[in-house]
């Protein structure tokens, strides 16, 4: 027997250009014919795509009013706290990346990529100033400086959960003002990303507590519990989100006693929240399946009762598991909130209308408009559902 | 949450010792009554508050208003309408519309999603790349900005009606639509339209018994011939009992300032049929390839392995194994294209949500009509999600 040498088992050479092309792109006549035309047809549509991005189509309605498509009708003079706001969820996302890596540190990245893009808007208006681009950078660089600290061992991640919880707080008032020393903000003149963005965290966040009990509501061995929350879960995946938001933002103030008035924001929250919680529980349930009985076993065998069970060792692991299918529930919540334009929120798409409508000469520019805006939704959620298949990859979940 | 009932260990109970408090029967009944009593009295106060605000402000609870005449004209309807017919009917042209669009959306969805589905798995580098390309697109955006894509940006702006785009064949496309050719049904046609259902069943019959008959006896019988023949000869005989002309195609002209003829597709149908068609296509196609992708090489390899060819490998190993997985995702896609749907009322066409949306309106009656419009929602989704358990049960894999 003769053993092998190092020569023998050296990997092949990496395929050249040729090989891969005959492998991927002709490997047999019909598979060339095809390449041809495709190819082709692919040239010939990015060559018009890209003519009519630079030369053909007028970007006037999307460069003339940015900040309208990033904060509404949200004063100039005080952006600053929408600024704040950017800086501290930067910062804390950088954090968030020293202490669990994974998952946050692809977020983070993307955070920044966007934060870069956004300094760097090729836009004339003179209300996106220098200072706006500076600070666009630096909230980037607030990024690695996060990191920096994040990595230091005193920061641990039940710390940071607390940070996170406080600071989102600590936005919502710094956005809306309090009595006295910062001017109120009313809502109804918050607009465009900032909204959006109002709207998909909120909801989810809001969502969260919500659709846990729900979903060991749903799994409950009590059959009063386990009615209710199935029933609930189900009735609100049966129907439209528009008619969720309808009924929260139209039907339900008017059964209110008149002197009572909700807040419009709040009011669609409501339903965003309820519609999502319905999502979430469903989320979770699959969760709470893939724990293996020998937990609940294991549990029960040192005594814990069924309240500790759940806290300390269902939920914990559940949760971990999940998480991904939350950051896909957030995608398609952000952009759901669409819908948000029906009961006359100024978010994202309904800026882009309103700007159309404000303009006689815009009417021609439709598709530059709704172009845009599909652009900005695309870089947000494609960047987030890439960083969560990265790290999905990297831990091998879903491989055989 | 309680761990579920085939645990291994055991309750230990201790019988009188154990004070009632910890109880675990008592504590299970405790909790159930309470929160059924706090569910039902919450519920119970919700419906006495809107029952009290709906007769303090005039809003009628009752449905006795669906008779009376709606005054309010529908843009497209299957059923004939006028202002003067009932909401009844009105809402009833709504569901209609909201199945025509569905049904076609989910004819059309299931076909290009299969295609862009299988294309993302082809050898050819290229078309991989572009099926991929094509479902990043979609699932990345909100379909509301893609349907505006679609309805303001290029159906808005097509051409008029004198300065058609003819499609390659008797295809025209302007401003007010899509004018396809269609066939019309001669004095003789629903002689073949019976005669070719007939062979349509019995084709599925044959089809059916063949295949029995094969799985009993082992003989080879050629099924998929038979069925194929059965069917041929249904439409054969159709033809030739019809006297040969079952149908006349009517071709749309230009007729004054008009086109005649032919099937007409209002731009806000064509809009939302090719958005929700597109957009859930992307879905089914991920549904497709995660499916496909299940099947384990080795199945494939034993399957090479005992000699099947190709096709048979494909039909006999594959697809049966890829279809039980596709099937449920598949079906819940087809749920969300029937709720997406009534994103309509956006675009103006007239289904379910927004001639929902003109009655409470016109009728003043926003809690039962909301309630109704809710239900046909639902009731379409439970008794799709009740078919899809019964067949769920019938091909799951019987765990040994």
């Amino acid at each position: 027997m003769t053993t092998a040498t190092s020569e023998d088992i050296r990997p092949p050479e990496p395929p050249g250009l040729i090989a891969w092309l005959r492998k991927n792109l002709f490997s047999n006549w019909y598979n060339s014919i095809l390449t041809v035309i495709v190819g082709v047809l692919v040239v010939w549509a990015v060559y018009a795509g890209i003519r009519w991005v630079f030369f053909g189509a007028d970007w006037s309605p999307v460069t003339s009013r940015p900040l309208l498509y990033m904060v509404g009708q949200y004063p100039v003079g005080q952006i600053w706290r929408i600024g704040l706001s950017l800086a501290l969820v930067s910062f804390l996302f950088g954090v968030s990346w020293g202490v669990w890596g994974g998952m946050m540190r692809a977020f983070s990245l993307s955070l920044a990529f966007i934060l870069v893009l956004l300094a760097l808007l090729p836009t004339e208006s003179a209300q996106y100033t220098m200072e706006i681009r500076v600070f666009m950078v630096s909230a980037a660089l607030l990024i690695f400086l996060g990191y920096s600290i994040g990595k230091q061992s005193w920061i641990s991640s039940r710390i940071t959960l607390l940070i996170w919880l406080l600071s989102l707080i600590v936005i919502l008032v710094l956005l809306r003002g309090f009595g006295g020393v910062l001017p109120v903000i009313p809502t109804n003149i918050w607009g465009g990303l900032l909204l959006t963005m109002v709207l998909a965290i909120g909801g989810i966040v809001l969502s969260f507590p919500i659709g846990v009990l729900l979903a060991l509501g749903r799994r409950s061995k009590l059959p009063v519990i386990s009615f209710f929350s199935s029933a609930f879960i189900e009735i609100v995946r049966g129907v439209p989100l528009i008619g969720i938001l309808f009924m929260s933002s139209i039907i339900f103030p008017l059964f209110l006693p008149a002197e009572v008035r909700i807040d419009r924001l709040v009011r669609a929250l409501m339903g965003i929240t309820l519609f999502s919680a319905a999502y979430m529980a469903e989320n979770v349930r699959g969760g709470l399946q893939a724990i293996p009985l020998g937990q609940f076993d294991a549990a029960r065998a040192i005594g814990l009762n069924n309240y500790y069970t759940t806290v300390l060792i269902v939920l914990p692991q559940a949760l971990r598991k999940v998480i991904p299918s939350i950051v896909g529930q957030f995608i398609a919540l952000f952009k759901d909130t669409t819908l948000a334009a029906g009961v006359g929120l100024l978010e994202l798409l309904s800026v882009g209308q309103s700007i159309l409508q404000a303009n006689p000469n815009f009417f021609s520019l439709q598709m530059e408009v709704y172009i845009f805006i599909a652009a900005v939704f695309w870089v947000f959620s494609y960047s987030l559902s890439f960083a969560s298949r990265r790290v999905e990859a990297a831990l091998g979940v879903g491989k055989r | 949450m309680d761990p579920p009932k085939f645990s291994a260990v055991q309750e230990v109970r201790i019988g009188k010792e154990s004070p009632l408090w910890r109880d675990e029967r008592i504590i299970s009944i405790a909790l159930q009554t309470v929160s059924a009593v706090v569910i039902i009295g919450v519920l119970v106060w919700v419906v006495t508050n809107i029952v009290n605000a709906a007769e303090q402000r005039g809003l009628g609870l009752g449905f006795n208003f669906m008779d009376s005449a709606a005054g309010f004209s529908i843009s497209e309807s299957v059923i004939p309408f006028s202002p003067s017919d009932s909401f009844a009917r009105a809402l009833l042209v709504g569901v209609l519309n909201t199945l025509r669009v569905s049904l076609v959306g989910i004819v059309f969805a299931t076909i290009l999603g299969f295609i862009v589905g299988i294309a993302q798995l082809s050898t050819n580098w290229l078309v991989s790349r572009i099926a991929l390309a094509f479902v990043e697109l979609h699932r990345n955006i909100p379909l509301l900005v893609l349907l505006f894509l679609w309805y303001r940006g290029i159906f808005t702006r097509l051409p008029s009606v004198r300065a058609s785009i003819q499609w390659p064949g008797p295809v025209f496309i302007n401003q007010r639509g899509l004018y396809l050719t269609w066939p019309i049904f001669t004095d003789t046609g629903w002689i073949f339209i019976t005669l070719a259902l007939v062979g349509i069943v019995a084709a599925a019959l044959a089809w059916i018994l063949l295949r029995r008959i094969r799985e009993v006896s082992g003989r080879t019988t050629n099924f998929v011939g038979v069925s194929l023949g059965i069917f041929v000869l249904g439409l054969v005989l159709g033809w030739v009992f019809s006297g040969g002309r079952p149908f006349d195609t009517s071709i749309p002209e230009l007729q004054g300032f008009n086109f005649q003829g032919g099937i007409h597709l209002t731009p806000e149908f064509a809009a939302l049929l090719i958005g929700l068609t597109t957009y859930t296509a992307a879905f089914i196609a991920e549904v497709v390839r995660g499916g496909i992708q299940a099947i384990q090489r080795g199945q494939l390899e034993a399957a090479a392995a005992l000699g099947l060819r190709e096709s048979h490998i494909l039909n006999l190993v594959v697809i049966p194994q890829a279809m039980r997985i596709i099937i449920p995702p598949l079906i819940s896609q087809y749920l969300n294209l029937v709720k997406n749907s009534s994103l309509a009322v956006f675009l103006g066409f007239p289904e379910l949500f927004s001639i929902g949306k003109t009655v409470i309106n016109q009728a003043g009656r926003a809690i039962p009509v909301f309630i109704l419009i809710m239900a046909v929602y639902l009731i379409i989704s439970l008794v799709t999600s009740l078919l899809l358990n019964i067949y769920n049960r019938r091909v799951q894999f019987v765990e040994r």
